[in-house]
């Protein structure tokens, strides 16, 4: 028999450690690993010195006229300095175009005030109230605000309309279908297992083209239903559908212990879902989520094939401008740029939502 | 009904699909009883407490709790639920919500309390299970012991006539056993209704006033602790604690 004294606590070895040892660790550690590091660094070489040659060095970034591009092998950022208000907002009346600018600083007025309002009523409440302010804002018609029918928008504008709208309606009708696929009534079941497998099974432009070309067919002559409310239509269709799966998925992680508990406390079905079940669903589902959203603001680009003018096509129909033929490159290269934009945001957001909500912290 | 006894089963028959799990059941608990259940694992015990605050559906029998009976109507569920609290083996704590909000969470919901009067229960009950410093932390935030301890707080919050235990010491480390089951000790001399499925015997000798042991499916023997434990009456239970205590 023995007994021991308490051992002291040591420092890790320096070997473990540093910026040599990450290098070995993770560039150099086999042979196989060694070439694949050489032949990154060769693409990287391949690829970087000519895109910064395209983009900065030879690019021309002042002037009015294609004219002043001529004398740069590079970029023509001119052109798309001169067309940035056809890229905002389409063909939405110039004198009107504050309006759009100020329904976006109003967004930003939110996002802070969320910041120091914990009320969640009070949060839902503001909701509301902005969706409600902007809808008037961008749509018109009332308060002696201009009517501005819907074939004007167009531009980065319309894109964020579409995408906004399609994340926000598609996210409660994909949480009902998701809790409709797990109910114990099989009608309900069905009916939601039917909608989604549907609309999987179908590319969105199908969607698309149904909702803006065979729609109207069932409607009685002489009633016209605005081009992009039916374009919304689809899409919020559609995406309800990935969103509910996205959820489902969130939904089949939680334990039944956690449907048990809440149901010895007496909670109701809607309570049980609503404050136990979906706020820890919904936290394990942010990253899937955020990935549905992300593609639907890229899939917001498929409008253009049902005749509506959204960023992408707003590239097309300027880069027709007989100033300016030939610059679809420059345009296209900015389109990336505004899209990677706000694609990068949303997921720096779902990365900070998560921390938020996380709740192993140890 | 018999005059004194709070929950009263008879007949009680259960299946899932072909497998009989529940047979013919029969027990009266009268009021400020602490009944325990032990048994060997799939011999039912569990799924008989769970049918009492209906988390299992049964075929067969009546369950009658606290004078309502139980049926299929979601009313009398609700009813029942509301007398009844139960502690589960995993805790089941409410992962998202702090400890002071897993308590207030029913009594706010369900019962309509301002938040102000939930709080104070929930602090109450949480100083009677030695715990109240720790009400702002998260469940995973604390040990299993506490967290358990947290359970039976967050049950005691809508001041149950019954307490149910479902094997509430079965996934704790060792050394952390015995602060739960002095706090359920505690519980039994307030002279609340608690019935107890555990494999604690040192607690069943200490507080139960009947224990019931369960083989297979049905009720084999039952009995006041001197006895059960001195002078088993059935093989089975005689195997059964020979193979629990002879270690």
């Amino acid at each position: 028999m023995a007994v021991y004294e308490q051992k002291p606590t040591k420092a890790a070895p320096s070997s473990s450690k540093g910026a040599i040892h990450w290098l070995r660790e993770n560039l150099f550690s086999s042979p196989l690993n060694v070439a694949l590091t050489l032949f990154g660094v060769w693409l990287l070489y391949l690829i970087i010195p000519p895109l910064v040659q395209w983009l900065y060095i030879d690019a021309t970034f002042s002037g009015t006229t294609r004219e002043d591009c001529a004398a740069n092998n590079g970029a023509c950022w001119v052109f798309v300095n001169a067309k940035m208000d056809m890229f905002m907002y389409g063909f939405y009346p110039v004198a009107e175009r504050w309006r759009i600018n100020l329904g976006l600083g109003l967004f930003v007025v939110f996002l802070i005030a969320l910041r120091f309002i914990l009320n969640n009523k009070i949060k839902f409440v503001l909701f509301n109230l902005y969706i409600a302010t902007a809808s008037i804002l961008v749509i018109g018609g009332v308060f002696g605000l201009e009517f501005v029918p819907t074939e004007k928008w167009g531009g980065l504008m319309l894109s964020i309309v579409v995408a906004a709208a399609g994340i926000v309606l598609s996210f409660p009708i994909g949480i009902i279908v998701a809790l409709g696929r797990q109910s114990e009534l099989p009608i309900i079941r069905s009916i939601c297992i039917t909608y989604v497998e549907f609309i999987r099974g179908v590319p969105l432009i199908t969607i698309l083209f149904m909702s803006s070309i065979i729609l109207p067919l069932f409607f009685p002559e002489g009633i016209t239903f605005d081009k992009l409310l039916r374009a919304l239509i689809g899409i919020v269709l559609f995406q309800a559908a990935y969103v509910a799966e996205v959820i489902r998925g969130g939904l089949q992680s939680i334990p039944k212990g956690q449907y048990e508990a809440a149901d010895a406390v007496g909670l109701s079905y809607w309570q049980k879902m609503g404050l136990v079940i979906l706020p820890q669903a919904l936290k394990v589902a942010i990253p899937n989520l955020v990935g549905v959203f992300i593609s639907l603001l890229q899939d917001t680009t498929l409008v253009l094939i049902i005749g509506l003018f959204d960023l992408l096509a707003m590239v097309r129909i300027t880069a027709a401008d007989s100033n300016w033929l030939g610059m679809e490159t420059e345009g296209y290269v900015f389109v990336t740029f505004v899209f990677w934009f706000f694609c990068y945001i949303m997921s720096i957001y779902s990365d900070r939502l998560e921390k938020r909500f996380d709740t192993n912290l140890k | 009904m018999e005059k004194d006894s709070i929950i009263e089963i008879k007949n009680l028959n259960k299946w899932y699909g072909d497998f009989h799990v529940l047979k013919d059941i029969n027990l009266n608990v009268k009021r400020g009883e602490i009944i325990v259940v032990c048994g060997p694992s799939g011999s039912g015990k569990s799924t008989l407490i769970r049918c009492i605050n209906r988390l299992e559906e049964f075929q067969e029998g009546n369950i009658t709790v606290d004078g309502i009976e139980l049926t299929h109507d979601v009313k009398k569920i609700k009813a029942i639920r509301e007398e009844v609290a139960m502690v589960f083996q995993h805790f089941n704590l409410f992962p998202h919500l702090t400890i002071l909000d897993n308590l207030t969470l029913a009594p706010m919901w369900v019962k309509s309390k301002p938040r102000k009067d939930a709080e104070e229960t929930a602090m109450k009950y949480l100083k009677r299970v030695n715990i109240a410093e720790q009400a702002n932390k998260y469940p995973n935030q604390l040990s299993g012991g506490q967290q358990q301890r947290v359970a039976i707080a967050r049950g005691l919050c809508k001041n149950p006539k019954i307490m149910l235990f479902d094997e509430p010491t079965s996934a704790l480390d060792p050394e952390m056993v015995s602060e739960v089951l002095d706090v359920m000790v505690e519980l039994a001399k307030e002279g609340r209704t608690m019935v107890c499925v555990t494999h604690e015997m040192g607690f069943a000798k200490k507080v139960a006033d009947r224990i019931i042991f369960m083989d297979a499916g049905q009720i084999v023997e039952e009995n006041e602790p001197e006895k059960f434990f001195k002078n088993p009456e059935s093989d089975r239970l005689r195997l059964f604690l020979e193979q629990i205590l002879s270690h």
